[in-house]
């Protein structure tokens, strides 16, 4: 059986391809300020919603693309498991869509993994309203390329995501967030130092002067690391990530740079703010420097610079002259008349 | 997707193999290129020793560079080329093509550098698996992902097969391992892809590349991450007198919110073959057996072995063995570690299936193997990586009686069809290859193909790299049905398979 908003959206994506028009796929909007450019008609899948399939001891949920992502939690919490990744939501009414579409992860992802890592299957609409399922809803599957973890990340510009499979996690018993007062280079130290021990290290995050590190697992697990690290126990430890994964935390509202480099590289010294997360291998950078001295500093640092937020239509990113043409050759290979998110990543696809 | 080019086709003109030797040897040392058939030989199959193929030549370049141009060659006279690792794979992947290069990388074999503080090791593609874990140790990291065969299976074949392994229940796969590959495209273009960073900007070419199976690009460099080595591991060993009741057990203990480092199941047929051959104390009565692994800090690893213990009990254990030290974790480990060999001791030949499925049908899913086994009068082990629905029924057989080659190969196809049909899939960890090619056919749509082979045209627009493998050509799916693929044995009967 087809079901009629599937069908509706497959064929306003045929109509799109046949007359080559743009469009957008939205989902909460809630992430419309990252990456380049909105072009086009918007296509709206939020409508498309529903946890199709959820069991506990199969560590797998199934919803359509629609699905609020606080209802994916909630269910998630139901059965005392999590989306490991920690995804943002930027807003109220972020979809599992979005969440998958922008790639992006939250304070847990060097310990547990990325939005991507829990991408198990998906089911797309391609450039030609072709419905095409890739993955599946087991967690080991080496049958055919990866085009579900493609589509993470991809914004929106590989095709319409209908339903993501996710591997899911069991939430921790027990977690506690330990601050201690330590200077950039001092944490940026003791993040990497603690990450090479078999310690239950859940998070950790430099801002304003202080190191926050969260530690998850069994109680006696957690009781035994706290006692051996130190440090002062914060209080709403929980509320002091979902500020960091949600932006609202100061050093992370404003016009924002997101560099990711390897962890151990020493402060940068850009001048304006900067919190640093994912054992250091997460900087984020409110400045005014010029864009080229960014990128360059973190090529030199072994990774790269994504403006995240407040470019004003400036370019977000740099790929290499090679890279950026197997972009355009995959993009082309999925969307053959080019009609999802035109710029929405490069201005040159 | 309407035009499909068929990728697995033989070039149209033979190729002519005195001037691509011309060619190939004024870019390599007359030592790395083979072309004699006595020197070919060695190569002409990998871990699936029934699909064999002598290439026309094999390279095994020294640097990234002479890998670019063998490529760029290769290219230039439309070439096929196979790249090859160690040679271990279990799906044919690295089966050479009639009339193309098989690019062996076992020369770059060197760790290029280890940064015991960023927790990263750079390598090259012919490094053992491991050889990785091994130079990191003295800095007390390892590299989690561990396929049966890592004694011998090179990380740039983990990477072509996205490998898996007892650990990647809670470790992940390769692609989770992984932060940045240098890789060499068909036409001798080389890419960087990802960062030391986690991740890089644009699409996620990682996930894309890995378990592309030698089609997309050729690895030169892999970065992978390092983990701090757990203090503390332990087993505990659980009987059950069903297999459903032991498939409960691992439901349970993943709902109770346990991950543990391994959970490991085998059947009576499994279980038997084992005792007889490594006395590894298993319960011989038993209709299943659970091994179930925990590590971490030891206090992390005293209140799961408690909890998982308990679940087991709960689930209807008859029996739970803790193991009291690492030599007696190792020992509840050999029997499991030696089940394919113990099988092929049984009889001469195994064939061994690779499905995942969702762990809740298991106990459907080893009713159904079990009725197939007597349909097919051959008798099938079943060995299971319970946490992750990772199942690897044994199908015994004697190639040298009769028909049983032929049975087994069917056999084998059914229990894929099984698979799918509870909604798994045909190839968990050990990847598709020529082995499975047909029953991509069933598992996916001609769309969904049209899309993988549409991919596949955007990094190799004319197909050079590993044609005929993993990814069928709808013309080969309209043709499946009326063919007869060889199956067979393994060429490696002694390296651990698990």
């Amino acid at each position: 059986m087809i079901d009629p908003i599937v069908s509706e959206l497959a064929e306003r994506v045929r109509k799109a391809a046949t007359e080559k028009r743009a469009l957008r796929i939205r989902g909460g909007g809630n992430k419309d300020f990252c990456a380049y450019k909105l072009e086009g008609e918007p296509l709206d899948v939020a409508g498309y919603r529903g946890v199709v399939d959820y069991e506990p001891s199969e560590l797998v949920l199934t919803a359509r693309a629609g699905t609020p992502l606080a209802e994916i939690e909630e269910t998630l919490a139901k059965g005392g498991q999590m989306l490991a990744c920690e995804p943002p939501h930027f807003g109220p009414s972020a979809t599992l869509g979005g969440c998958v579409a922008a790639g992006l992860s939250g304070p847990r992802r060097p310990f547990a993994g990325s939005v991507r890592d829990f991408v198990l299957g998906t089911r797309v609409l391609n450039g030609e309203g072709e419905e095409l399922r890739f993955g599946g809803q087991v967690m080991k599957n080496v049958a055919g390329f990866d085009v579900s973890r493609l589509m993470a990340g991809s914004f929106g510009t590989l095709g319409v995501i209908l339903e993501v499979s996710l591997k899911v996690l069991p939430a921790p018993e027990e977690e506690v967030t330990l601050r201690f007062q330590v200077d950039e280079a001092k944490a940026i130290e003791t993040m990497n130092r603690w990450a090479g021990q078999p310690l239950p290290v859940s998070a950790t995050c430099h801002a304003d002067g202080a190191l926050s590190v969260r530690l998850s697992g069994s109680q006696l697990g957690v009781d035994a690391a706290r006692a051996r690290l130190g440090g002062e126990t914060v209080l709403d430890g929980p509320a002091f990530w979902r500020a960091v994964r949600e932006q609202t935390l100061d050093g992370l509202r404003g016009p924002l740079w997101r560099l990711s480099v390897k962890p151990t590289t020493p402060p940068l010294g850009f001048p304006g703010t900067q919190v640093i997360e994912w054992n250091g291998s997460l900087r984020w950078i409110g400045t005014d420097a010029p864009a080229e001295q960014v990128f360059q500093a973190a090529r030199k640092a072994g990774g790269h610079a994504t403006r995240f937020r407040g470019g004003n239509g400036a370019p977000i990113m740099r790929l290499d002259a090679g890279v950026l043409g197997l972009h355009q050759r995959l993009k082309a290979a999925l969307d053959p008349n080019g009609i999802f998110g035109r710029h929405r990543l490069h201005p040159d696809f | 997707m309407g035009k499909v080019e068929l990728l697995d086709a033989p070039p149209a003109a033979l190729v002519d193999k005195a001037e691509l030797v011309r060619r190939l040897s004024a870019v390599l040392p007359r030592e790395c290129l083979l072309h004699e058939h006595e020197d070919l030989t060695p190569y002409e199959c990998d871990g699936l020793s029934a699909h064999c193929q002598v290439p026309l030549a094999v390279a095994l370049p020294e640097d990234e560079e002479q890998v670019r141009r063998v490529l760029r060659i290769c290219f230039e006279a439309r070439v096929p080329v196979v790249a090859r690792g160690a040679g271990t794979g279990l799906s044919g992947g690295a089966m050479p093509h009639g009339q193309g290069v098989t690019l062996a990388l076992s020369k770059l074999q060197r760790i290029l550098e280890v940064d015991p503080v960023a927790r990263t090791a750079r390598v090259q593609p012919g490094v053992r698996n491991l050889a990785i874990s091994e130079a990191v140790a003295i800095h007390g990291l390892y590299y989690a992902p561990d396929p049966s065969s890592q004694i011998a299976c090179s990380i740039g074949g983990n990477v072509a097969e996205n490998s898996g392994g007892v650990h990647c229940l809670k470790y992940g796969l390769t692609v989770h391992n992984l932060l940045k590959l240098r890789v060499v495209t068909i036409e001798g273009e080389v890419l960087e892809i990802g960062s030391e960073g986690l991740d890089a900007p644009g699409y996620d070419l990682m996930a894309l590349i890995t378990g592309s199976e030698g089609l997309l690009a050729v690895v030169t460099e892999v970065t992978v991450k390092l983990l701090p080595k757990p203090v503390r591991a332990q087993v505990a060993l659980a009987a059950f007198d069903s297999v459903v009741k032991a498939g409960e057990a691992v439901a349970n203990i993943i709902a109770a919110g346990c991950i543990p480092a391994g959970l490991e199941m085998m059947d009576k047929l499994a279980i038997q073959a084992v005792e007889q051959f490594v006395h590894a104390g298993y319960p011989l009565d038993a209709e299943a057996m659970l091994l179930c692994e925990c590590d971490g800090t030891d206090e992390e690893v005293v209140a799961e072995i408690q909890r998982v213990s308990e679940v087991m009990r709960a689930s209807g254990a008859t029996e739970i063995r803790l193991s009291r030290d690492d030599a007696e974790r190792l020992k509840f480990w050999s029997g499991r570690k030696a089940a394919f060999p113990a099988v092929g001791r049984i009889l001469p030949d195994y064939y061994c299936m690779d499905g995942t499925i969702p762990k809740k049908r298991l106990g459907e899913v080893l009713a159904g193997i079990a009725a197939l086994s007597k349909e097919f009068g051959l008798s099938c082990p079943n060995v299971f990586h319970a946490g992750d629905g990772n199942l690897h029924p044994l199908i015994m057989f004697d190639a040298n009686e009769g028909d049983q080659a032929q049975r087994a190969e069917a056999f084998g196809a059914r229990i894929l069809e099984l698979c799918i049909d509870v909604g798994g899939t045909i190839t968990g960890e050990h990847g598709v290859g020529i082995e499975k090619i047909n029953q991509m056919c069933v598992q996916f749509r001609p769309n969904e193909l049209a899309a993988f082979l549409a991919i596949k045209r955007a990094l190799d627009e004319h197909g050079l790299l590993n044609p005929g493998k993993a990814v069928p050509t709808l013309r080969r799916c309209a043709e499946f049905g009326a063919m007869h693929v060889q199956r067979g044995k393994e060429k490696f009967p002694d390296l651990p398979r698990f």
